[in-house]
């Protein structure tokens, strides 16, 4: 147990589970972990997103024909305490009878290390989690940040094959979330380990994640890297879940989309097309002259590093964010203009 | 998994062999026997046939109905105010209010006879007063106090534990819209205890029913069911007229309590 | 500090009317157990000549009633913490069914369950005779209690994600029991017992139908006192029993706190 062992892909094939009172939880699905890449699993409470985590560590079965392969070896049969992942959970499930170096040191006495081995192990893992000051601590003296980073600590001592975290920063307030944030990101580089990171926050999946898969009711909506995720959402759940999304209908008329509230180039865009999308950022304050859209402020929300607007446009909501520092008084027009290669469609034409 | 399903049923079997055979055969058998004597499956309405049986049933209904009134109401009031209030000694006090929870029938019965028995201190007190012994260890009232005497402790820790889970919040905002104290009570406090209130009574009335120790160690010339039971299986030896009747005896207190299970959350103090 | 109306010193009066109600019977039982004689009251001196008669008629029985207390203790730790495990894994409504069957002996009358046992095991003479036939009895009355109190503390401490955290980490069925579920639910199980103990001391409506001349417990050997004794000497018994049944109670409610504070702190 000296050296860290090589990263692990991991595969899922046709993996559905279907509970015992009937919910199905998760369609059959297929999944590929490259080794040693942070994947986040992000979606709302409900789409399959913990349950697929669950089917990764072993705590429970797929549905027959369901197989899990661990560097191409299927581990379906294999019980978690055998397959040698690290997990770590939203309520830290630290075990309050015993104290953090306990706690950090279990699994290494499981693998009957020696005492000196087990100390250096469990030293080693206090510094790297920089909470030296709380070896000897109770666990119902922590914080949820400190708890959280001992949970950390245990999950890794034992030098896992891959981590799985389910919803780890969820308690935690908003604050203390950012700051762990980017210790888990350095963490997991460093590491260089497989991850998987459920999560239903899109800032963090963002900000975490090498590929994310986005699921919906028990199915995947979309995988792949933050930036496509962002700005090219497959289908119209994924553009909605992620950030904020406008909508408009119209029609395609020579290069140009027409809308009730004006008309706005594409020379790009798809023919017959009858949406289109665009984030808020890319809508930009223009004067009468180049104005593509005009509507009036219905309301005005300061941020402090931006002001979020919501615009009445020809009947439609058009969200824009907007870094000027002037005031928007409600009933005031504005002139929209949007850049045609922030505009987007869906595959799927929805 | 049915691994893990095999392993808890595994766990379970031993609690589970020891119930069936010793209470659940037991009690079916009971069932059986209950229709085997000279007046076979009749006996199981003796109870309300019979003249003695019938009485018997109504003093004890009676009884466990007043008693359960009456032990709410000074559980609610006591119990409410400790919730409260903190002050010098309430820790004992609740200690001292609880402690009754483990004495048997017989005790109670002879600390009744002890306060208002024939050497009594209450008879002494009235003959001090009125230069008439009064003695009622033997009587309705006498009962009445004992029942009451292991009621109040168990009724007690529900109410308390009910008061403490009711929001003040919701009292706050009856004040703020200008209720006063007394319509706080009705509107807010009594409401919220209700389900409380409905199974503490529920439990004080199924056991009431089926206490024995205190009405044999009285030996009053009422007879509540579980006495009369007793000398219907020991001095007539008919086992099939007691099995039938402790029977009946053991559905009526269950329906009680199940059906005030229904009416609210589900927690079961010692029987007496 | 809020300033206390009429209405509080009202009710603490109440209070500790209803108190007064519960505690002074006791003290004057227990006193009247030392006195030497109880008609002329206190004034006619302490002694603990009632106290020895009792200690010489009823020490077999004083004995058996502990005996039997700490079998059925015994008997509810081995057959109880198991099924209470298995109750919390295996939540539902089967185990929501389970633990209602579990609590019907402490709902019924104890006649009830003691007429069940005697008509089904009156013909095994060797059994329905000896002290385990009133063991039977008490474990089937204390049982729930072992149970719920197990049971409570189980869910408190969210034993699912607890074992699944340690089974992740290695350890199997065996290991995760011994290091960290019963650690874990020390309080519950220690809550149980001492109520299992308070109440198989106390029990008396199974135990009196129960019992052969032979197989007496504490309470039957009460009963017994007080119809065919002299008064100061039934006192005296009861002296005892309290005696003994105090310093239980008292480790029940001194437990009763911290279980509610560790819940308390665990709930972040």
């Amino acid at each position: 147990m000296s050296e860290a062992p090589a990263p692990l892909a991991i595969r899922l094939e046709r993996c559905g589970k279907t509970f015992a009172d009937g919910t199905r939880a998760l369609e059959p699905l297929d999944l590929e972990i490259r080794a040693g890449e942070t994947l986040v699993v992000l979606g709302p409470s409900g789409c399959g997103k913990t349950t697929t985590l669950r089917i990764i560590a072993g705590l429970e079965e797929p549905d027959p024909g369901g197989r899990v392969l661990f560097d191409g070896t299927d581990v379906t049969p294999v019980p978690i305490e055998s397959r040698r992942v690290g997990l770590v959970f939203q309520s830290y499930a630290l075990f309050p009878n015993m104290d953090v170096r306990g706690n950090i040191a279990y699994g290494l006495r499981i693998r009957a290390l020696g005492k000196a081995g087990r100390d250096a192990r469990v030293d080693e893992m206090l510094a790297m989690m920089r909470i030296e000051a709380l070896a000897d601590r109770r666990i119902d003296q922590l914080s949820g940040g400190q708890r959280q980073r001992v949970a950390l600590a245990r999950a890794l001592a034992v030098r896992p094959r891959a981590l799985l975290l389910d919803e780890p920063l969820t308690a935690l307030d908003a604050k203390l979330r950012d700051t762990l944030r980017v210790e888990i990101d350095a963490l997991l580089r460093r590491l260089g380990i497989t991850s998987i990171y459920v999560t239903h926050d899109q800032s963090e999946a963002m900000a975490l994640g090498d590929r994310i898969v986005v699921m919906d009711h028990g199915k995947v909506a979309q995988i792949g890297a933050p930036r496509e995720i962002y700005f090219a959402p497959a289908s119209r759940f994924v553009a909605e879940f992620i950030g904020s999304m406008n909508r408009l209908e119209g029609r395609v008329e020579a290069g140009r989309f027409v809308t009730a509230a004006g008309a706005i180039p594409w020379p790009d865009a798809p023919p017959g097309a009858r949406h289109v999308l665009f984030r808020p950022e890319s809508v930009r304050l223009a004067g009468a002259d180049s104005a593509q859209l005009a509507g009036t402020v219905s309301a005005a929300f300061f941020l402090g590093d931006r002001t979020r607007l919501f615009i009445e446009c020809g009947g439609h909501s058009v969200i824009a964010e907007t870094a000027e520092r002037r005031e928007f008084a409600r009933n005031a027009p504005v002139h929209l203009a949007i850049d045609s290669d922030a505009l987007l469609t869906l595959k799927d034409s929805q | 998994m049915s691994r893990s399903n095999r392993l808890l049923l595994l766990l379970f079997l031993p609690a589970g062999i020891v119930f069936a055979a010793f209470f659940l055969v037991p009690l079916g058998q009971l069932f059986v026997i209950g229709g085997t004597g000279k007046e076979g499956w009749s006996a199981y309405g003796a109870i309300l046939t019979n003249r003695n049986y019938f009485n018997s049933l109504v003093s004890t209904t009676l009884l466990s109905a007043s008693v359960t009134a009456a032990t709410l109401a000074i559980s609610g009031i006591a119990g409410v105010f400790l919730t409260r209030n903190r002050f010098w000694g309430r820790v004992a006090l609740v200690a001292m209010l609880t402690f009754p929870l483990a004495f048997p029938g017989v005790v109670i019965g002879f600390m009744v006879i002890m306060l208002a028995g024939r050497q009594g201190v209450i008879g002494d007190i009235s003959e001090w007063l009125t230069g008439e012994r009064l003695v009622f260890a033997y009587s309705m009232m006498g009962l009445f106090v004992g029942y009451i005497y292991f009621s109040i402790p168990r009724t007690i820790l529900t109410v308390m534990a009910a008061a403490e889970k009711l929001d003040p919040k919701v009292e706050e905002a009856a004040r703020s819209l200008g209720a006063g104290p007394l319509r706080v009570v009705r509107d807010v406090i009594v409401p919220g205890l209700k389900p409380a209130l409905l199974s503490a009574g529920a439990i004080c009335f199924a056991t009431a029913m089926g206490a024995f120790g205190t009405a044999f160690t009285l030996a009053t010339r009422i007879n509540v069911l579980p006495v009369t039971i007793y000398g219907v299986f020991t001095e007539e030896a008919n086992i099939a007229a007691a099995a039938a009747l402790s029977f009946v005896l053991g559905v009526l207190t269950w329906a009680v309590l199940a059906l005030a299970r229904t009416a609210a959350g589900s927690t079961v103090a010692a029987a007496g | 500090m809020r300033r206390r109306g009429p209405a509080f010193w009202c009710l603490l009066g109440f209070t500790l009317c209803v108190c007064a109600f519960l505690i002074v019977p006791v003290g004057m039982s227990m006193l009247a157990g030392v006195t030497v004689n109880y008609q002329s009251g206190i004034g006619s001196g302490m002694t603990l000549r009632w106290v020895a008669q009792v200690w010489d008629g009823y020490r077999d029985t004083i004995f058996r009633s502990v005996g039997i207390a700490l079998a059925c203790l015994a008997c509810t730790l081995l057959l109880g913490v198991p099924a209470a495990y298995a109750l919390a894994r295996r939540q539902g409504a089967l185990a929501r069914t389970i633990e209602e069957l579990l609590v019907m002996p402490v709902a019924i009358p104890g006649l009830a369950t003691a007429m069940a046992l005697i008509v089904t095991y009156n013909t095994l003479g060797e059994f329905r005779t000896s002290w385990t036939f009133i063991l039977t009895g008490h474990v089937l009355f204390t049982l729930p209690f072992m149970v719920r109190s197990v049971l409570a503390v189980m869910g408190a401490i969210d034993l699912k994600t607890l074992e699944e955290g340690a089974a992740s980490l290695g350890a199997g069925f065996f290991r995760r029991v011994f290091t960290v579920v019963l650690p874990n639910c020390r309080s519950g199980i220690l809550a149980g017992s001492l109520m299992v103990v308070t109440l198989s001391m106390g029990e008396f409506n199974m135990t009196w139908l129960l019992h052969t001349p032979l197989t007496k417990t504490l309470p039957v050997g009460l009963a017994d006192a007080y119809a065919s004794l002299r008064l100061e000497v039934g006192s005296a018994y009861t002296l005892v029993f309290f005696v003994m049944i105090v310093p239980l109670l008292i480790g029940i409610q001194v437990l009763a706190r911290p279980v509610e504070l560790g819940t308390k702190a665990t709930r972040r």
